[in-house]
């Protein structure tokens, strides 16, 4: 069987897998980082988003193996050592941008994706528009527009 | 999904070698559709060849061209900036293909040999009059779409990038499905010296196809009032949940007159 050797959140792992085995199965049950949720399976939704790379990617639709030799962040790498929560996670709890919380870790991966890409700032609509691959069946989206545009500032500023 | 060798050939040839050496090997490219595909258990690849390490992406301007890896992600398409200034409808066309994670991933080469008949891509290569590369030989776009799903391409036949003249004006214009983003209708206009063509996606049950009432009208007069009265066959429409045929026949006259407009 193959092996993938890949670095999640700062910590190097070499894990036996399938060739068929999903980046997100490898992270859930192999490496226990629970974290990153599967909600449709279809690659629709947006709840199993992680950085690739540095880059958003739906970890639904990668193969394991794909991610061979690459640098994976998942929402259990943002806060620093002491607990301090990551800017983007800050506001959204300042913010109120959740309520089950479902979507949450993939809508908190993409929102860091699309500041980043953004370094001259994000409008209201840029935010909108930027979440198209992110679905959340609870807040009706305001707050989470409201925490990404709040916490876009404070990550440039670091 | 079933189980199948996984392989990351590091060379064109040799993933030509393994995709030929055996007749249930599949290519792949972003996985966008492909591995879907492989959840819903509609293929049984006994071989999965990744051709990210193949050495088939990047992009290249010259004065006449843009030419295009076939493994170039839509993100990348979307933010080069030369592409930007050599031919923005095709940047924005690939910026506004699925969402930020699906075009960090999808690839321009995985979207041509697919030829979903509501892609996008396919639009912008047939009204570009773009040519297809491939390992044995290069595609003028009018031979290369075959209908839905199916292309020129042969068994073991990979495309190593597209090559697309750079025309006077060109846009596209789409109306989307707001749920998946793929197109209802779908259509790039684009103006040469020698007159303009007008590629329509989402709407055929054939998959993309040239409208020749609307090249016709734009040809004498590129303007959004031209395509006024410009009919379209509603007999070959694709007719689903979203879209009757009559409803997309005359969106095609709304978007072509948009992309016009827009260009
Ligand atoms: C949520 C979502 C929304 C989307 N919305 C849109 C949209 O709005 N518009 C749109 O156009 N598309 C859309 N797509 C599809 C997306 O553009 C895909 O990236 C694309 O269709 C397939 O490209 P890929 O690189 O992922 O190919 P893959 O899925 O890896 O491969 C697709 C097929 O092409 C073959 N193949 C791949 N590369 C080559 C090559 N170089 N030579 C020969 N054969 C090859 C594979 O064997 C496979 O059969 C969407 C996808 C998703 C998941
Ligand atoms: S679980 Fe991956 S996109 Fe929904
Ligand atoms: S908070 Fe429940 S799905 Fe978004």
């Amino acid at each position: 069987m193959p092996q993938v050797t890949l670095t999640v959140n700062g910590k190097q792992h070499t894990v036996t897998v399938e060739g068929r085995t999903l980046l997100v199965e490898l992270l859930r049950e192999k490496i226990g980082l629970t974290g990153t949720h599967v909600g449709c399976d279809t690659s629709q939704c947006g709840a199993c988003v992680v950085h690739v790379n540095g880059v958003s990617a739906k970890s639904c639709t990668m193969l394991a193996m794909q991610a061979d030799g690459a640098n994976v962040t998942t929402i259990e790498g943002l806060a620093a050592a002491d607990g301090t929560l990551h800017p983007m996670q800050e506001m959204f709890r300042e913010h109120h941008a959740l309520q089950c919380g479902f979507c949450t870790p993939g809508m908190v991966m993409s929102a860091i994706d699309l500041v980043n890409s953004h370094p001259q700032g994000l409008t209201e609509k840029e935010i909108r528009e930027g979440l198209e691959g992110n679905l959340c069946r609870c807040t009706g989206y305001h707050n989470i527009v409201k925490a990404i545009a709040a916490a876009a500032p404070l990550m440039h500023a670091k | 999904m079933y189980d199948f060798n996984y392989e990351k050939p590091a060379s064109l040839a040799a993933a030509v070698a393994t995709l030929t050496g055996d007749a249930d090997a599949k290519a792949l490219a972003g996985g966008m559709t492909y591995i879907p595909v492989l959840k819903m258990r509609l293929a049984k690849p006994s071989a999965i060849v990744d051709l990210s390490a193949a050495g088939l992406s990047g992009i290249t301007v010259t004065a006449s061209s843009v030419t295009i890896g076939a493994m170039t992600t839509h993100d990348t398409v979307a933010k080069n900036a030369q592409v930007r200034a050599a031919i923005p409808a095709l940047a924005a066309l690939a910026g506004g293909i699925g969402d930020e994670a699906v075009r960090h991933r999808g690839t321009i080469g995985g979207s041509l040999a697919n030829n979903d008949p509501a892609a996008c891509y396919p639009s912008a290569v047939l009204a570009l009059g773009a040519t297809i590369k491939t390992n044995k030989r290069s595609i003028a776009a009018d031979d290369y779409f075959q209908g839905m799903f199916t292309t020129a391409l042969e068994d073991g036949e990979l495309i190593v990038s597209v090559e697309f003249p750079i025309p006077q004006k060109a846009a596209y214009e789409k109306f989307r499905n707001p749920a998946s983003r793929y197109a209802i209708v779908g259509v790039f206009v684009a103006k040469f010296a020698n007159g303009a063509r007008v590629a329509v996606t989402g709407a055929s049950q054939g998959g993309v196809f040239r409208h020749e009432g609307m090249e016709k009208a734009l040809s004498a007069n590129f303007s959004p009032d031209a395509t006024a009265g410009v009919t379209t066959d509603t007999d070959n429409m694709n007719q689903d949940i979203h879209a009757s045929a009559e409803y997309r026949a005359h969106l095609v006259g709304v978007v072509t007159k948009r992309a016009v407009a827009k260009a």
